[in-house]
């Protein structure tokens, strides 16, 4: 009866699909503290296992004493590299093509580094074990600085590597050199130069900080020997990746090895790699024949396991009087700490940091990135962006504020006249990509407008002018970002994880009475796939969200895809889950047409099902289609209702924005407060508006963050301080400013469903939109560029640089 | 950051706690909110083998008035103190250091006695009691002493408290009515110690500055009851060369170490600022209250 009145508004509603603001279904069990995270996880018999670390940051290993540790009750195993060496599980390769000490072989390179790992009954015994066992160490010279890092005398790193001149990038020009990469056209880029009316040169440097997921990196590992398989639970953004590196280390056949990522706190990025916590974990189960449970703590996880950035980038902008830009030089030194275990695809060795043209019309460009070794972490990992690209994008959102700046242009001018136009698109950048869409004078204009540009540009003025006459200590900077990404890694042709292609992959299941249960090679944590992918789901085949069940992280079911990070989930599981819902609807379209004794070409989509053209009385929704599909399909066809697809994308996506900050800067504590912060984003087709406004405010209040005081900092000795969040900047709900959020929509055509991934968008154009404020106030006093990250009291010392202090 | 092994004790009176204390010597500390020993055992630098929790003497808890003086029993939270009508009108100092001691969730473990027994610099109340002038009330197997707020702290974690003692509360003399107050902390956001903060208290007479006590918090291995810089504020109407002048004196006494808040230079130079800042709000309070 009420089906017979029910509006076409009232049907689309009721499916939830693409573009509802559905509430994310996670967060019922994760608001109530019912999520199943790994720690969670309870095994009969299970043992702890932590680590013995490095007190030094480069020193000889002369002698590992174990025997108290042994003897104390409870300890089950102390394994150190000797232990490992039988097994060849004292190295492992690391993503980017190098090796890494599971524990330290004879040597330490940085602080913390894993020595031995002590298993015991639970994790008090574990710890006091610790505490007994006796390293007696040779302190070696340290190399702290990567702009030390290849002078002649400086101290072999990496002494396994000796004589080894050509790295898994190419030749090595230095023992602490990993490998230079290059790419564009140097003499013209060059001959631009020469010619140029104006150019600027600053060294640009991204400081080290960390992902700092709330929840740490933690695995449980249990072998079973009379079966001859291993079960490892475990926080990782790419388990199906951690599987075959499993098998191919431990030579337990693939189909024996069961890798199940349950709930996951946060990834950012720290959660791809694999780290000696998960290879010893293996080794001790399968050694003592008890599971093994790891669980970082938080002192571990941010001075261990994958740092970030560690950029130190010397841009150069040529351009022609009036402001047209005619080339980009850019030199990075990268320093990838004590082994490389960047987690980029293996063909990048610095990411798709040749995105760094940005969104601008070079005609030319040149990019060289040195990779050096140094004694600290290893890491270099995409903290909550598509590999390098926030580099890239910090690189030359400041190059173009210092253009602006040197030219006496506005930079919201500078970025108006040297945007690619809409009519450019596809373009070909001069670094090698194809971007796939965009308008940025559309976006750009319509935040100008938002914000009221041009009257905050006066206001600025006038407090300028204020500041100089005495009448006040506060200045005022307008920070502009207007980045472009690239995401959605990738396609075959060019991005490959260790040899495995970077596709993945959906599977859609259509139960009898039309529910659906769907598995991906994505994973979410915290990202809110089950809501999303649902959506796609429901708006393809007319099910609604709520009757469909999404399933993520479990090896054994879900088909093999590269997981989650880089924004390549909605570009490839995204487009996957699409493709396999298409399929099911080629499929259903023939059923409706032999339960309506039609030709299938008679038929159209309808909202939740098929109807016949001209004639909308004649209909199947896909849940009556559903049950045909099982109980009574047409003569030869198979029955069921399900499908797969493994994408492999064509392109990437290129998801963009333009992002204001208004900053007022006391100039005599150094103290910033953040005014107003304005984010535009174009990720193309809105899947859930509610859930990329939740993105954009995560990844602004990380970008806040990193811009602004979070770090990664090291002593001249290589002692890691300030690991711990009493110092490691996290903003609470206090801190954060208030986040105003806009969009503009420009598909991607070559995407099924037209999206391009937006989770990351707000970190990578967060920074230079916060640093461009900060180095914006102080101007007009003469400052060119203020090295991040922008604490007090680096602000304050800024300003006493400038004399405003005197 | 797993504590070592310990044997917890919780006695009922001040008496019993003594005496385990004195039982256990050095092996043995006291656990009030646990908010800065617990930490200290996480990372194992604090290894104490008893723990002796006051929790469960109820002669340690509350806030009275007796004449002149108010008095705080050790285990008072900073929750307590901010919810107190008492303070807020005779002590309002209190509620707004209280207020800007780490995050709620601490302030209702972490304890006044603790705070002030605890010997770190970073800590808040210290430099408050100094300014106040207050008084801390000791209790251990020798009996009961009484020690100044400006004579109890001697070093980073280096007190005046003996082995085995408790402090078992603090008694403040109330200011006059009408008196100027102001607690200015900088910090790096919610839950930070102090880069540099400045604890306030003056009264005003006819435009100037009657009386003056100053203290610095974090800005040294103590909290500095900073005597020279409220001298010169003293008969002054805090004009800006006033205002400048002990900014400079604080700065003169204070030592601080380079820490994730920034250099020495830094933190000693947010001392001065703190301090004029401070000064200057509890003067345009005293001259509203008057
Ligand atoms: C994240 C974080 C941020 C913080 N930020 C601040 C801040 O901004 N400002 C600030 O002032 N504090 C801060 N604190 C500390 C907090 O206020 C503590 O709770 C307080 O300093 C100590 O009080 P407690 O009751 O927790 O003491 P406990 O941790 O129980 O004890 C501290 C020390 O004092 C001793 N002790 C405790 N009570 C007595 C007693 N009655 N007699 C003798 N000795 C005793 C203990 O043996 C121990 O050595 C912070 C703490 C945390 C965890």
């Amino acid at each position: 009866m009420n089906e017979m009145v029910i509006t076409r508004e009232q049907r689309e509603a009721r499916l939830e699909g693409m573009g509802c603001k559905r509430k994310r279904v996670e967060d019922v069990r994760f608001t109530q503290g019912r999520g199943n995270y790994v720690d969670d996880i309870k095994m009969p018999n299970m043992v702890h296992g932590d680590f013995v670390r490095s007190q030094y940051a480069h020193a000889k290993i002369v002698k590992i004493d174990a025997s108290k540790a042994k003897a104390l009750p409870g300890v089950i195993a102390v394994l150190t590299a000797e232990d490992l060496k039988p097994l060849g599980l004292h190295w492992m390769p690391t993503l980017a093509g190098d090796v890494q000490a599971v524990l330290a072989d004879g040597k330490v390179c940085f602080q913390n580094q894993e020595i031995a790992f002590v298993v015991a009954e639970n994790r008090y015994i574990t710890d006091d074990a610790i505490q007994l066992i006796e390293v007696e160490y040779e302190e070696l010279p340290v190399v702290v600085d990567p702009f030390q890092s290849m002078a002649p005398d400086a101290p072999v790193l990496r002494p396994d590597l000796d004589g080894k001149m050509t790295g898994a990038h190419g030749p090595r020009k230095h023992h602490n050199h990993i490998f230079e990469w290059t790419i564009g056209d140097q003499s013209a880029t060059d001959l631009a130069f020469e010619t140029a009316d104006v150019t600027v040169k600053e060294m640009l440097s991204y400081h080290r900080t960390h992902p700092s997921p709330l929840e740490t990196c933690q695995c449980l590992a249990s072998f079973d020997k009379i079966k001859g398989e291993l079960t490892v639970y475990g926080t990782f953004q790419a388990p199906h990746v951690i599987r075959t590196v499993a098998s191919l280390l431990s030579k337990i056949p693939e189909h024996k090895i069961h890798v199940i990522a349950p709930d996951i706190g946060g990834g950012f990025g720290n959660k791809v790699g694999a780290y000696a916590g998960y290879i010893c974990s293996i080794v001790a189960t399968i050694v003592t024949g008890v599971p093994v449970k790891w669980v970082e703590d938080r002192m571990e996880n941010l001075s261990t396991t994958s740092f970030a950035r560690d950029y130190h980038m010397t841009t150069e902008i040529a351009a022609t009087k009036d402001g047209k830009v005619t080339g980009l030089r850019v030199h990075v030194l990268a320093d990838h700490g004590a082994f490389d275990a960047c987690a980029d695809p293996s063909k990048w060795p610095a990411g798709f940091m040749n995105i760094v043209t940005g969104s601008y019309d070079f005609p030319t460009a040149h990019l060289a990135v040195d990779g050096v070794y140094t004694n600290k972490a290893p890491g270099g990992v995409a903290y909550r962006c598509s590999f390098r690209v926030t580099e890239a994008a910090y690189c030359i959102e400041r190059g173009m504020d210092i253009l602006a700046q040197k030219l006496g242009m506005d930079p919201a001018d500078l970025r108006l006249k040297n945007f690619i136009r809409r009519e450019q698109f596809p373009y070909q950048s001069a670094l090698g990509w194809e971007y796939d869409s965009g308008d940025y004078h559309t976006a750009m204009n319509k935040a100008m407008e938002a914000i009221s540009y041009r009257a905050l540009r006066a206001e600025q003025k006038a407090k300028q002018e204020a500041f100089r006459r005495g009448e006040t200590r506060e200045i005022m900077g307008i920070g502009v970002s207007f980045f472009t990404e690239i995401v959605g890694a990738g396609p075959s042709k060019n991005c490959d994880i260790l040899g495995v292609a970077m596709f993945d992959s959906a599977e859609i299941r259509i139960h009898p009475t039309g529910s659906i249960i769907a598995r991906m090679g994505s994973k979410s944590q915290g990202q809110g796939h089950e809501t999303t992918w649902a959506q796609i789901i429901a708006t393809e085949l007319g099910i609604p969200a709520d009757d469909i069940m999404i399933e993520e992280g479990n090896t054994d079911t879900a088909p093999y895809g590269l997981g989650t990070y880089g924004s390549r989930s909605t570009p490839v599981a995204g487009a996957a889950i699409a493709m396999a819902a298409r399929k099911i609807k080629n499929k259903a379209q023939m059923i409706a047409a032999h339960l309506l004794e039609v030709s299938e070409y008679d038929l159209e989509w309808d909202i939740d099902g098929f109807r016949v053209k001209g004639n909308p009385e004649r209909s199947k929704t896909m849940k009556e289609i559903a049950w045909a599909s099982y109980n009574s399909p047409p003569p030869g066809l198979e029955p069921g209702l399900e499908a797969v697809n493994y994408y492999d994308p064509p392109n990437m996506t290129y998801p963009f924005g333009a992002y204001f900050c208004v900053m007022d800067i006391d100039v005599d504590t150094g103290v910033a407060k953040i005014r107003r912060f304005y984010a535009l984003d174009d990720c193309g087709t809105r899947i859930n508006p509610m859930i990329i406004e939740g993105q954009v405010h995560g990844g602004l209040t990380e970008a806040f963050a990193i811009a602004m005081g979070q770090e990664i900092k090291y002593d001249e000795l290589g002692n890691v301080v300030g690991a711990s969040f009493m110092d490691f900047f996290i903003p609470t709900a206090v801190e954060t400013p208030h986040w105003e959020t806009d969009h503009t929509v420009t598909p991607s055509p070559h995407h099924p469903i037209g999206a391009k991934g937006v989770g990351e968008s707000p970190n990578v154009g967060g920074v230079p939109a916060f640093s461009n404020a900060v180095n914006d106030a102080f101007g007009f006093l003469g400052s060119t560029h203020i090295q991040m990250p922008h604490d007090a009291w680096r602000v304050w010392e800024a300003a006493k640089k400038l004399g405003v202090h005197a | 950051m797993i504590p070592g092994q310990f044997v917890y004790h919780r006695p009922a009176s001040i008496a019993e706690a003594v005496a385990v204390l004195a039982a256990h010597g050095d092996e043995a500390r006291p656990l009030s909110g646990g908010h800065s020993l617990i930490p200290m055992m996480k990372l194992r630098m604090a290894t104490p083998e008893h723990l002796v929790d006051l929790a469960g003497i109820s002669e340690l808890k509350g806030i009275s008035q007796q004449g002149q003086t108010i008095v705080i029993g050790a285990m008072t939270t900073q929750a307590d103190l901010i919810k107190s009508d008492l303070l807020a009108s005779a002590l309002p100092i209190i509620r707004e250091t209280s207020l800007q001691i780490a995050d709620p969730q601490i302030r209702t473990k972490g304890t006044i006695g603790g705070n002030v027994a605890n010997g770190d610099p970073g800590n808040d109340m210290p430099g408050l009691m100094q300014c106040l002038g207050a008084t801390y009330h000791l209790s251990g197997a020798s009996g009961e002493r009484t020690v100044a707020a400006r004579d109890f702290y001697q070093g980073a974690y280096f007190t005046s408290l003996d082995v085995g003692e408790i402090l078992t509360s603090i008694s403040i003399p109330v200011p006059p009515a009408g008196h100027g107050y102001a607690y200015e902390k900088l910090k790096r956001k919610i839950g930070d110690y102090a880069t540099a903060a400045t604890a306030v208290i003056l009264t005003m007479a006819d435009g100037k500055v009657a009386t003056c006590s100053i203290a610095l918090t974090n800005v040294s291995s103590t909290p500095l009851f900073a005597e020279e810089a409220a001298q010169l504020c003293l008969g002054t109407s805090l004009d800006a060369a006033t205002l400048k002048a002990a900014g400079e004196a604080a700065k003169s006494i204070s030592d601080p170490a380079a820490d994730g808040r920034g250099t020495a230079e830094y933190r000693r130079e947010m001392a001065g600022v703190v301090t004029a800042r401070a000064l200057a709000k509890a003067a345009s309070r005293a001259m509203k209250g008057a």
